[in-house]
C-alpha cells in the first residue's frame, strides 16, 4: 500500500532523527519499579516547578529593569501595571520557594532509600551540582528586586568571600564589580540569573536524567529490579513509565498546583517566608537593617556559618556543609540501601539529622542570640555528624533481609477504614439538652482515646525506629 | 546525649526568642470597605500627602478599584490639578524635605507591606509630647523624624515616667491630656481608614487575586480528582 502524504512526511523524519527511539527508551519502554511512593512525585514536581520558573521568568524579564534606580519601581510597575503582572511575579516567587521545598524532599527521598549508593552515585553528584546551582540561581535572583533585604542580604553572602585569606578582599571586589552592591553588581546577576546559570542547570538536569535512564530508578524497597527479570527481558517489577508513572505524576501535578495556588492566591507572602517585609523598603546602602536573614532556604546554612565563632571557619563549615552532601555515597558503607530494611542506629541517625536541619533553617531567620547560637551549635554537631560518623555507624548497624522483590504497601485507600476507625476512637457521643429542651448527641474529643492513640502511636515510631 | 538534646529543644522558644516590644494594637483591616478606603483616601490627601508620595498608585486605579466615577475621584479626593492617570505625587521636593526634616520623608506606597497594618495603626496613635525638634515623640518609633501631624484632631498626649530603683526613668504609658476636634472612637475611626487605605495601596490587586483564589481552586480540585480517577482506570492492571 502507497503511504499516505501524512505518514510519507512522519517517515522522512523518522529516518533522519529517532523520535521513536527515544520516546520508548525513556518514555514507553522505560521500566520503573511498580512500587514507588509519595516521595516519588518530588523529581517530575520539580521539573514542572523548573518549567514555571522558566516561562514566568522570561515574562518577568519583558517588563523589569536591571538598573539600580529603575529596578525597585520596575518590580511594582510589574505588580500593578502590567496586565497580570501580580500573577506572574507571585507565581515567579512562590515558585523560588517551592522549587527548594521539592529539591529538598527529593534529597531526603534519595538519603531515606539510599538513591545515592552504587550504582546511582554519579545521579546524586549530578543533582549536588544541580542544588548548587539552584542556590546560586536563588541567590543572584533574589538581589533583583532591589529591596533592603536582597541588598543587604547581598551584601553579607558576597563578604563572606573576603574571610579567605589573601586573596579573600581581592575576590569580593572581584564579585561585586564595586567596593560594595551596586548597579554593577545588579547588572551581572541579572545577566547570571537569566542566561548563564539557567543554561548550566538545564545542561545538569538533562546529564541527572541521562544518568537515571542508564541505571535505572531505585525504589522505597532498595532492591535492584533488574535482577529478576522475566522472559522477555522486562523486568518482572517494572511497569513502563509511559502510560503508568506519567498518569500518577499528573495527580501528583494537581495535588501540588492546589497548594502552590493557594499560596499565589491567598498567601503569597507566607507570613514574611517566601517575600521578607523588609524586601518591600527599596535598596538603601547607607542603612543597613536591624536583622538580616537570608530567605527560608538558606537559612540551615546560615545558622551553621553563625555558629561557628570564627569568620573563616564559619564560611568553611557552610560550605563544608555542602561538601559533605557530595560525599555521601562513600560515606554510607551499608550494603543495604532502603531506611525499611537497615539498622536502629542509620534510623535514629537520620531522624536526628532531619530534627537539626529543620532547627537550623528555625534559627536562621532568628537574631543571634547566645541561646539561638548555643543550639546553633548543638544542631550543627548533629549535622556533621549524621555524616562524618556515618562510615562508622553504617558498618555496626544490624541490617534486616531484603525481600526479593517488591512489597506491597497498602494504598491510600486502604488507610482510609483505620482513619475513620481512630476517629471513632478519639471522639465520643455526649448528650446536650439544648434551648429547646430537646436533648441533642454531639461529638466530643474523648481523653482516654486520644491517650490510647497517642500510646499506640508513640510505640509504634518506637517500633519503626529499632 | 539524648536526654540533652530533647531538654535543649524544650527551652529553645523559652530562652532565645523571648523579645520585648510594645504591644500593638490592631486595625479593622477590611479592603472591600469601599466607603472606609474612600475616606481614608481623602484623609491621606488631606493630611499625608503634603510629605509623602504614594507614587505606586494611579487615581484612575483608585476609581476602578473603588467603583466610582473618574470625576468623583477627582473632585473628592485627589488635590487641585490631578489628572485621572496621574500617580499620588507629593508637592514637596526632595531638596526641602532634606532641609525641613534632615531626610526625604518616604514614598508610602508599601509601608503597609514593611510595617504592617497594625503598626501603622499604633504608630499613629502614639505620639506623645516631648523636647525633641518636632515637639514630639513616639511610643511605636522612637526618635521619629515625623511631627505629630494629627495633633489637632487626637488632642496633645503627654507621657508618663516610672522610676525604678536604679533612678532611671521608663517610658510607661502616654494619657490624653488635652481633647483634639476628635472624640478617642471618631480618631480611631479615622486612623482605621488611613491605614486600611494604605493597606489597599500597598496592594491593589488583593482583592482580585483573592476573589480569582477560589475558582482557581475549584478547577485544581477537579482536576485533581479526575486526575486521580484516571489513574486508578491505568493502574488497574498492576498488583
Amino acid at each position: 500500500m502507497k503511504p499516505t502524504r501524512t505518514e510519507a512526511c512522519g517517515n522522512w523524519i523518522l529516518s533522519r532523527f529517532p523520535v521513536t527511539k527515544l520516546w520508548n527508551e525513556h518514555m514507553a519502554q522505560y521500566y520503573a519499579p511498580k512500587n514507588f511512593n509519595f516521595w516519588y512525585f518530588f523529581g517530575s514536581l520539580a521539573l514542572l516547578v523548573l518549567v514555571n520558573q522558566l516561562i514566568t521568568g522570561i515574562l518577568l524579564t519583558m517588563n523589569y529593569k536591571p538598573d539600580a534606580q529603575l529596578a525597585f519601581d520596575s518590580v511594582e510597575y510589574i505588580m500593578r501595571d502590567v496586565n497580570w503582572g501580580w500573577l506572574v511575579r507571585y507565581m515567579h516567587s512562590t515558585g523560588a520557594s517551592a522549587f527548594f521545598i521539592v529539591v529538598y524532599l527529593h534529597m531526603f527521598r534519595g538519603i531515606m532509600y539510599g538513591s545515592f549508593k552504587q550504582p546511582r552515585e554519579l545521579i546524586w553528584i549530578f543533582g549536588m551540582l544541580i542544588y548548587v546551582c539552584l542556590m546560586a540561581e536563588a541567590f543572584m535572583g533574589y538581589l533583583l528586586p532591589w529591596g533592603q533585604m536582597s541588598y543587604w542580604g547581598a551584601q553579607v553572602i558576597i563578604s563572606l568571600f573576603s574571610a579567605i585569606p589573601v586573596v579573600g578582599d581581592d575576590l569580593s571586589l572581584w564579585f561585586r564589580g564595586d567596593y560594595v552592591i551596586s548597579d554593577a553588581t545588579l547588572n551581572r546577576f541579572f545577566a547570571f540569573h537569566v542566561i548563564s546559570v539557567p543554561l548550566v542547570l538545564l545542561l545538569l538536569i538533562f546529564l541527572h536524567i541521562v544518568a537515571l535512564h542508564e541505571v535505572g530508578s531505585n525504589n522505597p524497597d532498595g532492591i535492584e529490579i533488574k535482577d529478576k527479570k522475566g522472559a522477555d527481558g522486562i523486568p518482572l517489577d517494572g511497569i513502563p513509565f509511559h502510560p503508568y508513572y506519567s498518569v500518577k505524576d499528573i495527580v501528583g501535578v494537581g495535588v501540588f498546583l492546589f497548594f502552590f495556588a493557594a499560596v499565589i492566591f491567598y498567601a503569597p507572602e507566607m507570613g514574611g517566608y517566601f517575600l521578607e517585609s523588609a524586601n518591600f523598603i527599596p535598596a538603601d546602602p547607607l542603612k543597613t537593617p536591624e536583622h538580616i536573614a537570608p530567605v527560608w532556604y538558606f537559612t540551615p546554612f546560615y545558622a551553621i556559618l553563625r555558629a561557628v565563632p570564627d569568620k573563616f571557619a564559619g564560611v568553611i563549615a557552610m560550605g563544608g556543609a555542602i561538601v559533605v552532601l557530595f560525599l555521601l555515597p562513600w560515606l554510607d558503607r551499608s550494603p543495604i540501601k532502603s531506611v525499611r530494611y537497615r539498622g536502629g542506629i542509620y534510623k535514629k541517625a537520620l531522624a536526628l539529622f532531619v530534627i537539626s536541619f529543620v532547627a537550623l533553617g528555625y534559627l536562621g531567620t532568628q537574631p543571634a542570640t547566645a541561646g539561638a547560637v548555643l543550639a546553633a551549635r548543638v544542631f550543627t554537631a548533629i549535622y556533621f555528624g549524621f555524616f562524618l560518623l556515618m562510615p562508622i555507624y553504617t558498618r555496626w548497624e544490624k541490617t534486616k533481609p531484603v525481600p526479593e522483590r517488591v512489597t506491597e504497601q497498602p494504598s491510600l485507600e486502604d488507610r482510609i477504614p483505620a482513619v475513620i476507625e481512630t476517629f471513632h476512637e478519639v471522639t465520643a457521643k455526649k448528650s446536650f439538652t439544648d434551648t429547646e429542651g430537646n436533648t441533642v448527641e454531639k461529638l466530643r474529643p474523648n481523653p482516654s482515646g486520644i491517650a490510647n492513640v497517642l500510646v499506640r502511636g508513640l510505640k509504634k515510631l518506637k517500633a519503626s525506629l529499632d | 546525649m539524648k536526654k540533652i538534646i530533647i531538654t535543649l529543644l524544650m527551652l529553645l522558644p523559652l530562652s532565645t526568642f523571648a523579645s520585648v516590644g510594645i504591644e500593638l494594637q490592631s486595625a479593622n483591616i477590611d479592603v472591600s470597605d469601599g466607603d472606609s478606603l474612600q475616606r481614608g483616601a481623602k484623609n491621606y490627601v488631606n493630611y499625608c500627602l503634603g510629605c509623602h508620595s504614594l507614587k505606586h498608585i494611579r487615581y484612575k486605579r483608585m476609581a476602578m478599584d473603588f467603583g466610582v466615577e473618574d470625576n468623583k475621584v477627582l473632585a473628592e479626593i485627589a488635590p487641585e490639578g490631578a489628572r485621572i492617570y496621574d500617580q499620588m505625587h507629593t508637592a514637596m521636593n526632595a531638596h526641602d524635605g532634606t532641609k525641613w526634616f534632615g531626610t526625604q520623608p518616604p514614598d508610602l506606597s508599601l509601608i503597609a507591606r514593611s510595617r504592617g497594618a497594625d503598626w501603622l495603626y499604633s504608630y499613629l496613635k502614639s505620639f506623645y509630647l516631648d523636647s525633641s525638634p518636632t515637639g514630639s515623640n513616639n511610643l511605636v518609633f522612637e526618635d521619629v523624624g515625623m511631627p505629630n501631624v494629627l495633633w489637632e484632631l487626637q488632642g496633645i498626649q503627654t507621657p508618663v515616667y516610672k522610676e525604678d530603683s536604679a533612678g532611671n526613668k521608663k517610658l510607661e504609658s502616654i494619657v490624653l491630656k488635652q481633647s483634639g476636634t476628635m472624640t478617642e472612637k471618631e480618631f480611631d475611626q479615622f486612623n482605621n481608614d488611613l491605614v486600611n487605605f494604605l493597606v489597599y495601596v500597598g496592594e491593589p490587586t488583593q482583592l482580585e487575586r483573592k476573589s480569582m483564589g477560589k475558582y482557581v481552586l475549584l478547577f485544581l480540585l477537579m482536576f485533581t480528582v479526575l486526575a486521580y480517577f484516571l489513574k486508578k482506570e491505568y493502574w488497574k492492571d498492576i498488583h
